[in-house]
């Protein structure tokens, strides 16, 4: 066995991380279906009409770009491209030397994770707040964020409490409540004495040149309003077609990730505040962000460029769940991030990241949850095709499937290893055959060897009757639940 | 320098979908009527202020509809001074009294002293509990946004039915908000905290 780095990451995880990720998954996959079911006799109908508007777009990404610049232009907004990060970094940097800014207060977004805004404006003498809770403890910690909707998923109370107090924060005190006042707190000081609020973007409409930004803390409304230059960093991918587009995605957006009917803030900007407001930009730049979608778009796993960001598939993922978002070694964990991650490195990177698409059992979970229905399953094999093609050594490659492709073919042979899989009982875990089963059985107790069960069940079928048969019969029950005998 | 890149992006963008264009069939924009996006369980109560109340309760929102209820409401939060729009200053100290002190300047370093901002909304969603603010209508975003309370005084005939309504007529404003609620978190072990950057409490005033 030659385990991938995604196991090898996630055997190493403290206890108290993989509590935290999958609390924390288990509690958002369980409100995101009492949302949808509470509110929608059927939520089919509206997810399926969200992939329809989302894959629409990407099919006509070329034409719905030039609108949305255009509606950006006509109302006041100053629309920048950048092919990279890079171009991104410097043109960020230069329009906050343009208007005199050496504080910003920055709204979540992975956009900016991607290209490691931070550190770069830090070094070149810019003051950089991250203002989402999540965000700021990540920015505390010199962390990354581990899922696109709870930045510190992978963090509990007392981890943020010892955060708080060596950053000066206040005395050790774990309860929510009180780490949410002081950053409240802290935070307002920040606002007022920042020149400039970057955030991200949720959407942009084509049809009339609005940002939407959606936050549940407010802190991206806050920014805006006490600051005098707003930019916005945002993905080609992020455009709609029509404002009325977005009460589809608004309303699954929040109920995908969080639960909620609809997010706390949901801000529609087309330009510069209105005359007479005295909070708020008076310049606002949009910088439309490729950094290699277009390269996915070429690719085929274009669907996944539909994602809106609400995490839903990486809380329902079983490899998620025990791996936490850090083990995705990119910005965009889970199963998101096993299609996405590879795909937004360089193509001369590929081979670094094959690994990820094998990190998924292919259960389907994740498709079932997306609110634009991406088929994330088939992404993978698509991804799993390439890497066979471009003949990438498979790191994890692991199950011998010939060897059981072999035994499956001969029923000799299949009898024959089915009995001898029978001593597999009978061994103490640190004798048994397979590396993979010792490192397997290591903290679990492998079940009883049950290996023929079903080929006796079936002859049953023909030949019902007789004590030895009854025993038989109940043992296979066992095994088939539910199977009428 | 972004032009070139506004080009290359565009070019880039073209070449991905021109074998699509050529030998697939892109996908076409879904004709839907946004009528069929509406949450309609939300509406039991019709398209009224009652299902805007109930949805607006559902996410701890309060709502007030007289003028009592309001001043016993900031007393009982023992708020007595606060930011409110100039506009509505004159009608709202007559329904206050004299117990409160209103200031209708927001002074940014005064930050801290306003227990409550008062400002008007532009209108309000009956299918999800939203008040709608509008950059033109609203006399100061920080006053609406940095107090504890923030009291958004609407009007009776200022209800939207849904989401789809609402984001379908936008019209010209440059900065539009949607609120639903008071400002909350759930990072810290998906604990719900209220209060975060934004009111810890969210009001909504209807008056006649």
């Amino acid at each position: 066995m030659n385990p991938q780095p995604l196991d090898r990451f996630a055997e190493r995880l403290r206890p108290e991380v993989r509590q935290s990720v999958h609390l924390g998954c288990a509690g958002a996959t369980q409100a995101r279906l009492t949302a949808l079911t509470r509110d929608f006799e059927d939520p089919e109908p509206l997810r399926r009409l969200a992939a329809e508007i989302r894959q629409h777009t990407l099919d006509h990404l070329d034409t719905y770009l030039e609108a949305a610049e255009s509606s950006m232009r006509r109302r006041g907004i100053e629309v920048h491209f950048a092919e990279d990060g890079e171009t991104a970094r410097k043109l960020i940097l230069s329009l906050l030397r343009d208007h005199g800014a050496q504080r910003i207060c920055k709204s979540k977004s992975m956009a900016s994770e991607e290209i490691e805004l931070n550190g770069f404006l830090t070094r070149a003498g810019i003051a950089v707040v991250e203002t989402d809770l999540g965000e700021f403890i990540i920015q505390l910690d010199e962390d990354h964020p581990s899922h696109v909707v709870r930045p510190i998923a992978h963090r509990n109370r007392g981890d943020v409490a010892s955060t708080f107090q060596k950053h000066g924060l206040g005395d050790w005190d774990d309860r929510p409540e009180i780490i949410t006042r002081r950053a409240r707190a802290y935070m307002r000081n920040q606002y007022l004495s920042s020149h400039a609020a970057l955030t991200g973007g949720n959407f942009i409409s084509a049809e009339s040149g609005r940002l939407v930004l959606v936050t549940n803390e407010g802190n991206a409304r806050f920014s805006l309003a006490a600051s005098r230059l707003h930019i916005a960093l945002v993905g080609i991918e992020k455009i709609v077609p029509r404002d009325r587009d977005l009460s589809v995605l608004l309303g699954l957006l929040a109920r995908s990730a969080t639960g909620q009917h609809l997010s706390v803030y949901t801000e529609f900007i087309a330009g510069p505040k209105a005359p007479g407001q005295p909070d708020g930009p008076e310049a606002m730049h949009v910088i439309l962000f490729d950094n290699h979608r277009s390269t996915v778009l070429a690719s085929s796993c274009r669907e996944i460029l539909r994602c809106i960001r609400c995490g839903a598939c990486m809380n329902v993922c079983p490899v998620y769940r025990q791996a936490s978002g850090h083990a995705y070694r990119h910005v965009y964990p889970g199963p998101l991030g096993a299609v996405l991650g590879p795909l937004l490195r360089d193509p001369a990177e590929f081979p670094e990241m094959a690994d990820l698409p094998k990190a998924s059992s292919l259960c389907g979970a994740c498709q079932e949850v997306c609110p634009v229905d991406i088929p994330i399953p088939d992404l993978l094999l698509r991804l799993r095709d390439r890497t066979h093609r471009e003949k990438i050594p498979s790191s994890g490659s692991s199950l011998p499937l010939r060897e059981w492709s072999l035994l499956a073919s001969h029923p000799l042979a299949w009898r024959a290893a089915l009995f001898a899989g029978s001593a597999v009982n009978l061994l103490p875990p640190a004798l048994l055959p397979s590396a993979a089963l010792r490192t397997w059985s290591q903290h679990r107790t492998l079940p009883k060897w049950r290996g023929g069960a079903f080929r006796a069940w079936f002859r049953l079928r023909r030949r019902p009757g007789g004590p030895e048969a009854e025993a038989l019969a109940l043992e296979a029950e066992e095994l088939l639940p539910g199977t009428p005998v | 320098m972004t032009g070139d890149h506004r080009e290359r992006i565009l070019q880039s963008v073209r070449d991905a979908l021109r074998p699509l264009r050529e030998h697939g069939h892109p996908a076409p924009y879904p004709e839907y009527d946004v009528a069929s996006t509406v949450a309609s369980r939300r509406l039991t109560g019709g398209p009224s202020w009652e299902s805007f109340r109930s949805n607006l309760e559902s996410v701890h929102g309060v709502f007030l509809d007289s003028p009592a209820a309001l001043v016993s409401y900031l007393h009982s939060r023992d708020a007595q001074r606060g930011y409110c729009d100039p506009a509505l200053a004159s009608s709202v100290r007559r329904l206050l009294g004299p117990d409160f002190t209103l200031d209708t300047v927001f002074d940014r370093d005064q930050i801290d002293l306003y227990a409550f901002g008062i400002t008007k909304a532009a209108a309000a969603i009956a299918e999800t509990g939203t008040v709608i603010l509008h950059d033109t209508r609203t006399s100061s975003r920080l006053g609406a946004l940095a107090p504890w309370i923030h009291v958004a005084w609407l009007t009776r005939d200022s209800l939207l039915t849904s989401l789809g309504q609402a984001v379908s007529s936008l019209g010209d404003d440059p900065n539009i908000v949607f609120v639903t609620g008071p400002s909350k978190t759930a990072d810290v072990e998906s604990v719900i905290v209220e209060g975060v950057h934004g009111p810890g409490e969210q009001v909504v005033y209807l008056s006649d």
